[in-house]
């Protein structure tokens, strides 16, 4: 079905990287590295040099997110070409080291593929976080491990926003790829999300090893969440906050909400509805890590994209 | 005892509310810095109307913690509340949560004398699902059990239970000690740094049915005798580990994840290794697991505690020396 003009050539995607503890208490990923540096069995395939990796292993010790900034939003041209050595941040001089190991950012020698394994206390289930809609390699990787996963959910958030886009730690490399498994707070090992996310990478690692060994995949749709915006806490003069998520939007994470619907619930018991101007679809609903960074939740819309069909080179 | 046998207590002119003791525990946090809102409303009247100030201590106990949103910065706060640890010598290097402990015992306390305040109720979260616990030093403690029992008659949507450790007055170590009575109210599932807002509700409500016990009991009112279930702690089981790094090496089995206060028999599964093997509970007798896969018990080795459950007789109570008039600012704090 697809011509030769149609289909996307890709070289083989040898190279590939999978970050644990970019955000130090996120249990599933530091416990997955860890596994996998102990012993590498399960992640070997053909073809692939598969390199587990503790991104951020000062925080992964005091089991914080960050020690002194977000190692995932660190990776910043000025941060990563910054001078001034050891006066600089723990995480810029890590966002620094990682990318003379896995990039540079930007260049042919860049790595091919990063997983970057991350756990929300948000309701998202398994998510994959696509960075860019026209990275057909990505796309048709997220269709196979969807299809694989399948009847169980696994859904793609996608973040291209000009200005809500952030320097992730896995945008070292050529194909940018986040794992978002949740619900589970922060330090806490819960054993069907552990399971879960282990299962993701093995189908991810099994498409790279067809695609690597030849296979076309055929052109296919892609249904993804696009980013729109993040909502904020209702807060005081003082900014503090004075609402929490309303109990209906509690945990319904890529359910639709609609104008009017209740969103939050103030501490005297008021409700505050939403007041958009159509449906979206929210998620990252109550992540404990973006108290700090005002946003209680992300709206997002649905989309269907279309990835050409892709081969090896 | 005669359950029927009314049992004489003294009033409880001076209560405190304390929350943020762990900083990232935030129904407390977000809970009492509401409380302390409509107090300043309250007093701002009755400094209007010249009457007498509020009798509910409404206490942020570890505010640096809560500002970095950690549940301690040197040390853990609940734990500082020995008899070894208020009085010892202090250093200058003596941690924050030391110097802190202190602070507070000359605020509610001091522990174990006649001007300590009559009950301290320590709130907290866990990410176990518990639902409502409280959680104290004695199963003897009859403002307490009636206190418990009284939500449970008032919250009956809401699983609810109590929780005993068996420690001397000498080694108790928590906040709650403080206080003539207390105890801790733990309410999750609940992830640290986060507030949901059916666990704060459920916060909320139980603190105001607390604080109408407490007026209806200084008013004078008989609470009748009953039946209450207690579960005492019998041990803490930790996770597998490896003897070198001392990392887990197993993760809380499916079949017991959010199974606290199931019965756990003796064979059934507590952890799934990495590798998918199961270990099993090899105690002979059945027992009730609960802080199943509390966050905060990892460092210190406690991956489930488990409980036996006894049946505690209560006898009907009233405040000793009937009604010195009414207890007018917990009304005054209706929310």
């Amino acid at each position: 079905m697809s011509s030769y003009n149609n289909t996307a050539r890709f070289s083989e995607a040898r190279r590939v990287a999978i970050f644990g503890g970019t955000h130090g208490n996120e249990m599933s990923g530091v416990t997955l590295v860890n596994l996998w540096t102990k012993n590498g069995t399960e992640i070997q395939r053909k073809g692939v040099e598969a390199v587990p990796f503790i991104t951020n292993p000062k925080a992964v010790e005091k089991c914080t997110r960050y020690v002194d900034t977000d190692l995932n939003r660190a990776f910043t041209p000025e941060n990563l070409s910054a001078p001034g050595g050891n006066d600089l941040p723990y995480e810029v001089l890590r966002a620094q080291e990682i990318n003379r190991i896995f990039g540079p950012k930007g260049s042919p020698e860049a790595y091919d593929v990063i997983f970057d394994l991350h756990n929300t206390t948000s309701n998202m289930g398994c998510t994959l976080i696509l960075e860019s809609s026209k990275d057909h390699f990505n796309l048709q990787m997220m269709n196979y491990i969807k299809k694989a996963m399948a009847p169980a959910s696994c859904l793609v958030l996608m973040n291209e926003h000009p200005l809500l886009k952030y320097s992730t730690s896995r945008s070292v490399a050529k194909h940018p790829v986040g794992l978002e498994v949740g619900p589970q707070p922060q330090g806490v090992l819960r054993s069907n999300i552990f399971e879960a996310m282990r299962v993701i990478l093995k189908h991810a690692l099994d498409f790279i090893e067809l695609f690597n060994e030849g296979v076309e995949f055929p052109p296919c749709t892609v249904e993804v969440f696009r980013v729109l915006e993040w909502i904020d806490y209702p807060r005081d003069a003082n900014g503090n906050i004075i609402a929490m998520v309303h109990p209906n939007l509690q945990d319904c994470d890529w359910e639709p909400l609609n104008p009017g619907d209740p969103m939050f619930h103030t501490f005297d018991g008021k409700t505050i509805h939403y007041q958009g101007s159509g449906t979206v679809y929210p998620t990252f609903i109550n992540e404990a890590a973006y108290y700090e960074k005002q946003q209680a939740f992300i709206t997002t819309r649905r989309e269907t994209l279309v990835a050409s069909a892709i081969i090896k080179a | 005892m005669e359950v029927d046998q009314v049992v004489p207590l003294p009033r409880l002119p001076r209560v405190a509310v304390c929350g943020g003791t762990h900083g990232n525990e935030l129904s407390g946090v977000y809970l009492v810095r509401e409380l302390l809102k409509l107090q300043r409303e309250v007093m701002k009247k009755e400094q209007e109307e010249d009457s007498k100030p509020a009798l509910v201590l409404l206490v942020l106990s570890n505010p640096r913690a809560m500002q970095q949103c950690r549940r301690y910065v040197d040390t853990d706060l609940n734990r500082c509340f020995t008899h070894a640890t208020l009085n010892g010598p202090l250093s200058d290097m003596a941690p924050y949560e030391i110097i802190r402990s202190r602070e507070l015992n000359a605020l509610l306390g001091p522990k174990g004398s006649p001007e300590a305040v009559d009950l301290v109720c320590d709130l907290h979260n866990t990410t176990a699902n518990m639902g409502l616990c409280f959680i104290g030093y004695s199963d003897c403690d009859w403002i307490c059990l009636h206190i418990f029992r009284h939500l449970q008659r008032e919250m009956p949507d809401t699983p609810m239970r109590f929780l005993h450790f068996d420690v001397s007055n000498k080694e108790s170590y928590s906040l709650d000690s403080l206080g003539k009575h207390g105890f801790a109210m733990e309410i999750g599932p609940q992830p640290h740094g986060v507030v949901r807002s059916n666990i704060y509700t459920a916060m909320k409500v139980g603190v105001q049915h607390m604080l109408d016990w407490i007026r209806l009991f200084n008013s004078g009112n008989v609470f009748e005798g009953g039946f209450v279930d207690v579960f005492t702690m019998v041990k803490h089981i930790d996770y597998p580990r490896d003897s070198e790094t001392r990392n887990i090496t197993a993760a809380i089995h499916p079949c017991l994840q959010d199974r606290d206060f199931c019965l756990l028999h003796p064979e059934d599964p507590l952890f799934q290794t990495f590798s998918g093997e199961t270990v099993r509970y090899k105690g002979t007798e059945p027992l009730y697991p609960f802080f199943i896969n509390e966050c905060a018990y990892y460092e210190k080795g406690i991956a489930l505690s488990l409980a036996r459950k006894r049946c505690i007789t209560i006898p009907a109570i009233r405040v000793k020396g009937g009604s010195l008039g009414v207890f007018r600012d917990v009304r005054d704090m209706r929310l």
